[in-house]
């Protein structure tokens, strides 16, 4: 550890100068302020998300309950799966996205700072679009994935299903826009050495994912627009087969999508284990390029799985066949993520902190799921389990298991960076052990309860199916959640006001991110470093002394420095309300959709005409 | 999106030593432009001819050949006005890695939706 | 992207032409709109394969290359493709990509002598933006043309399967020409008012690849819905 012998001074925990108040976080274009606005966003979602899923799991907590109306319970599913994916996870990793990528690429921004603000408001305002009619009793009911034709006119003639389909096509916006801004940043603003196979495996991931999202997110736009013109305009893209249209059109472009999602949904959680177990282990990460190609892998993979969410629906020997076997295939690229991690671990010096044990827990759940997922991967079985609790419990492993352990594990690992404070660990692992044990008492059992055959999405069900006990043990595990996140939340702001001072580099790690103070300065790094290694900070690998001891110790401002900072504005938050405006036209008024496309024109010329930066001198 | 649209990029090196390509390689040129516009009104013209040989659109060579002609223009003005022949190769693969997966995706759906078959023997 | 592994191994071919540092020497915004234009690759080829899906599956007609009679009615409707009008407007389509990448020459050639007319006219950016908009707008015409003869001869989106697949798929075609076409007025003004110089070429560059790939998008749907019965 030779350079992490430089000592940072301590930073209050706060972004220094004038920028604070409500309005520099309206018009910031700050991608560190970016991702503490994703994270304090999402975060609020995942309450909201996680709220919902206590009051499904009360509902089914006994046989015959009447605690929500089916209708409610319908609502109350579909928005916890929507949230939980397009407003929880997806956002908070890129909460991680912003706040990491150019901070371990060595960067002092992302590609385009306006079009990453940009993003951040088309996701607050779309999420808020689909949210708040929740509280109306018109919140979307068809499911998270929409199946027609139940999702059409016909069968759901209220709004709900509008405001799902809608909002989801101004979240697919900020999903796109984010991407483009991401792989350019990866591609293109590497710092001098930062060659590919240099970068952090975290950052390596994200560029996967955005990759990921480049390519299914599209198809999912298209086959909204679709579901949209068949409600709006009358068209037959889903529904009257007697005019001969196809429901399973739906269910093969969601898909598309929909597979490469469950990726996108994970890969960032990898990454952020992969850089959490080196560092208190006290390792390299063991396997580095296997690590890069295996996401590669299951990239490319990933595009060729799709059907294998819709074995139950008859595609024919061949058909299930190929899906089949591509599903086995891109268990080899995940399972080999899991051995390098083991094997990291092995014989390291293994600190169990909070953040460690929410990564190790990820190894661990996230194999179960994984092999649950196996399971699924033969037609024959996936007929039993298709639609059955045991579907749940497998999604929610490597979802829950998966994603949000590493997420947390991330957030543990990275609040210093942050803040700079340390979250009490103390705390920290009684909301890691809370929550372990709230995770496996509720998903666990559902394997059980599915495979007795308990459909997914009932409202309720009868005593004497078998179901009871396990339905009641999964009840008691999804109260200890509130409890977990309590402890979790009284942490979070305890230690963001009087936690312990973190310093530059305070878990001993290696990446470029370290070497900066705690919370980073808004131009990142002094000196924009020249990489020689993956850990530039360990010991025996020439790393950047000269730099990292200017980055460390500066508390300059970016004038004195002579770094151009770009130009806060409120612009980009005007084109995302114009559009959104834009969108809600077709629910409310025709006259908000002239409205919105006005204002959204008029602020994006206005932004594109206007300047990024001062002038460069 | 996010530069100068109105401002001009002030490094003094960006004016006339670097024109947009940044990859060594000649650059085409007026000639190389008419003539492949050239070629691909011939090819549309001869598209649109085969379109009215009723024998030729009822043997099995009709569909393939348009195939093969629409490719062969799609591949021409990108290697040729989107520079792609050109360019650096990191935009090869921006662009052919995408359709490359889009390319299997369609093939994917319509054997899927029975347009395609495999025969087993 | 698999193949992305390999740009490691590049090294900067030139200095950056953007004050910023960037590691491969290459404008962001170029890079931003190849991913942007791959992106609408996935796009298009999910309308292009709902098209092919449903292509035959209508149950009444107009029909694109078939007459189809009114069992109800007797009325027949005759094919509804207009192939010598499209064949026209394809032709302006691709006229439009070749004054577009004369644009594009025009304005990296700015400070280049001009000594003919014939080297003036080649190099007069104004002209060949110009050309290329009214090319584009005069795409859009032959569309509009199209579309309101269709909804004479009954066919609507709502009609029939090819109705909802053929105008959305050639609605959304149009939808990024008229994108295209408002992208380069805005050149067109800047220009008129202040010149376009050499500086400027990665402005026109990136418009002209977004021109060009809604071109070659018209291609295959020229051929898969236009020309294969």
């Amino acid at each position: 550890m030779a350079t992490t012998a430089v000592h940072a001074p301590a930073y209050p925990a706060e972004y220094p100068g004038e920028h604070t108040g409500i309005w520099s976080w309206l018009t910031t274009v700050d991608h560190k302020r970016i991702g503490v606005l994703y994270l304090y966003t999402a975060l609020g979602f995942f309450i909201f998300g996680g709220i919902e899923a206590v009051i499904i799991r009360a509902q089914l907590g006994a046989p015959n309950q009447h605690l929500v109306s089916a209708e409610l319970y319908n609502q109350l599913f579909t928005m916890h799966g929507t949230t939980m994916i397009f407003l929880v996870i997806m956002p908070l990793s890129a909460a991680f996205f912003n706040f990491l990528i150019p901070l371990q690429l060595g960067a002092r921004d992302v590609a385009f700072p306006r079009l990453n603000a940009f993003s951040y408001w088309v996701y607050l305002f779309g999420g808020l679009f689909i949210t708040i009619p929740i509280f109306f009793a018109v919140a979307p009911n068809g499911g998270w994935f929409g199946y027609q034709p139940l999702t059409s006119r016909a069968y759901s003639p209220g709004l709900n299903i509008d405001f799902w389909v809608i909002g989801l096509q101004i979240l697919g916006v900020s999903s796109l826009a984010a991407a483009f801004n991401f792989l350019t940043t990866i591609i293109n603003l590497r710092a001098p050495g930062m060659t590919l196979m240099r970068m952090p495996m975290f950052t390596w991931m994200a560029f996967v994912v955005q990759v990921m999202i480049v390519l299914a997110f599209p198809v999912l736009t298209i086959a909204l627009v679709f579901v949209l013109f068949d409600r709006f305009f009358g068209t037959t893209f889903y529904n009257t087969v007697s005019a001969g249209a196809d429901p399973l059109l739906w269910q093969h472009l969601f898909w598309i999508f929909g597979h490469p999602e469950v990726y996108i949904l994970v890969l960032p959680a990898f990454g952020l284990v992969s850089e959490v177990i080196p560092v208190y282990a006290k390792k390299p990460l063991f396997g580095y390029p296997v690590m890069v190609y295996s996401g590669i892998l299951i990239a490319v993979l990933g595009f060729g799985v799709w059907a294998h969410h819709m074995f139950a629906v008859g595609m024919g020997p061949i058909a299930d066949t190929f899906f089949g076997l591509t599903t086995m295939l891109i268990a080899i690229p995940t399972g080999v993520k899991i051995f390098n991690w083991i094997a990291t671990m092995a014989q390291g010096a293994n600190r169990y902190t909070t953040a460690n044990l929410f990564a190790i827990s990820l190894v661990a759940l996230f194999t179960i799921g994984g092999i649950s997922g196996i399971m699924h991967s033969s037609p024959p079985a996936d007929l039993q389990q298709t639609d059955t609790y045991f579907i749940v419990a497998h999604f929610h492993y490597v979802l829950f298991g998966g994603s949000m352990m590493g997420i947390f594990a991330g957030i543990y690992h990275y609040f210093p960076k942050i803040t700079g404070r340390i979250l009490d660990e103390r705390l920290g692992k009684i909301h890691f052990w809370l929550m372990f044990i709230a995770m496996n008492l509720t998903f666990f059992p559902m394997h059980f309860s599915g495979l007795l055959g308990m459909p997914r999405r009932i409202y309720t069900y009868d005593a004497g199916q078998g179901w009871t006990v396990f339905n009641a043990m999964s009840t008691t595990g999804a109260m200890i959640f509130p409890i977990a996140m309590l402890f979790f939340i009284y942490n979070f702001f305890k230690s963001r006001r009087s936690g312990e001072i973190a310093g530059s580099n305070p878990w001993g790690a290696g990446t470029l991110e370290w070497t900066i103070p705690s919370p980073p300065p808004e131009y990142n790094f002094a000196k924009i470093p020249t990489v020689t290694s993956r850990y530039p900070l360990w010991e025996g690998r020439e790393p950047d002394q000269e730099s990292a001891r200017i980055n460390s110790q500066t508390g300059k401002t970016a004038e004195e420095l002579g770094i151009v900072i770009p130009y806060s504005t409120i612009k980009p938050l005007f084109v995302a309300l114009g559009m959104v405006i834009m969108f809600s036209g077709l629910i409310w008024t025709k006259a908000l959709i002239a409205v919105g496309a006005a204002m959204m024109i008029f602020s994006l010329y206005s932004w594109l005409l206007s300047p990024l930066e001062p002038e460069h001198h | 999106m996010d530069t100068h649209a109105t401002t001009v990029p002030d490094s003094a090196e960006a004016s006339l030593h670097a024109p947009t390509s940044e990859v060594e390689h000649p650059h085409p040129t007026w000639s190389t432009y008419w003539k492949v516009a050239l070629i691909l009104t011939i090819i549309t013209v001869g598209e649109v001819w085969a379109y009215y040989i009723p024998s030729f659109v009822a043997s099995r060579g009709f569909v393939p050949t348009l195939l093969f002609l629409s490719a062969l223009k799609f591949a021409i003005v990108v290697m040729f006005y989107m520079h792609l022949k050109y360019d650096h190769r990191l935009f090869r693969v921006l662009f052919t890695g995408p359709l490359f997966i889009a390319a299997l995706t369609l093939l994917a759906l319509m054997f899927l939706f029975g347009h395609l078959f495999i025969h087993i023997t | 992207m698999a193949t992305a592994a390999h740009t490691s191994t590049v090294v900067h071919t030139s200095a950056p032409t953007h004050h910023h540092y960037t590691t491969l020497g290459l404008d962001s915004r170029k890079v931003a709109i190849w991913a942007f234009i791959g992106s609408e690759c996935m796009l298009f080829v999910s309308l292009i394969s709902t098209y092919l899906i449903y292509k035959g599956r209508s149950v009444i007609g107009p029909l694109p290359h078939e007459a189809w009679t009114d069992p109800s009615t007797g009325q027949v409707f005759k094919p509804i493709l207009n192939i010598p009008v499209t064949s026209a407007s394809t032709f302006v389509l691709l006229m439009s990509s070749l004054f577009m990448v004369l644009a594009l020459a025009a304005v990296q050639n700015k400070e280049l002598p001009k000594r003919t007319r014939g080297e003036r006219i080649l190099g007069n950016s104004k002209l060949w933006l110009f050309m290329t908009a009214l090319a584009g707008t005069t795409f859009l015409g032959f569309q509009a043309f199209e579309f309101t003869s269709f909804v004479h001869e009954g066919l609507t989106i709502r009609r029939n399967l090819f109705g909802s697949t053929f105008f959305t798929l050639t609605g959304f075609h149009g939808a990024h020409v008229t994108a295209g076409v408002l992208w380069l007025c805005t050149m067109l003004a800047i220009d008129y008012r202040r010149n376009l110089t050499a500086k400027d070429s990665l402005l026109v560059d990136i418009c002209a690849l977004y021109w060009h790939f809604v071109d070659v998008v018209w291609i295959a749907i020229f051929t898969l819905v236009y020309l294969i019965k």
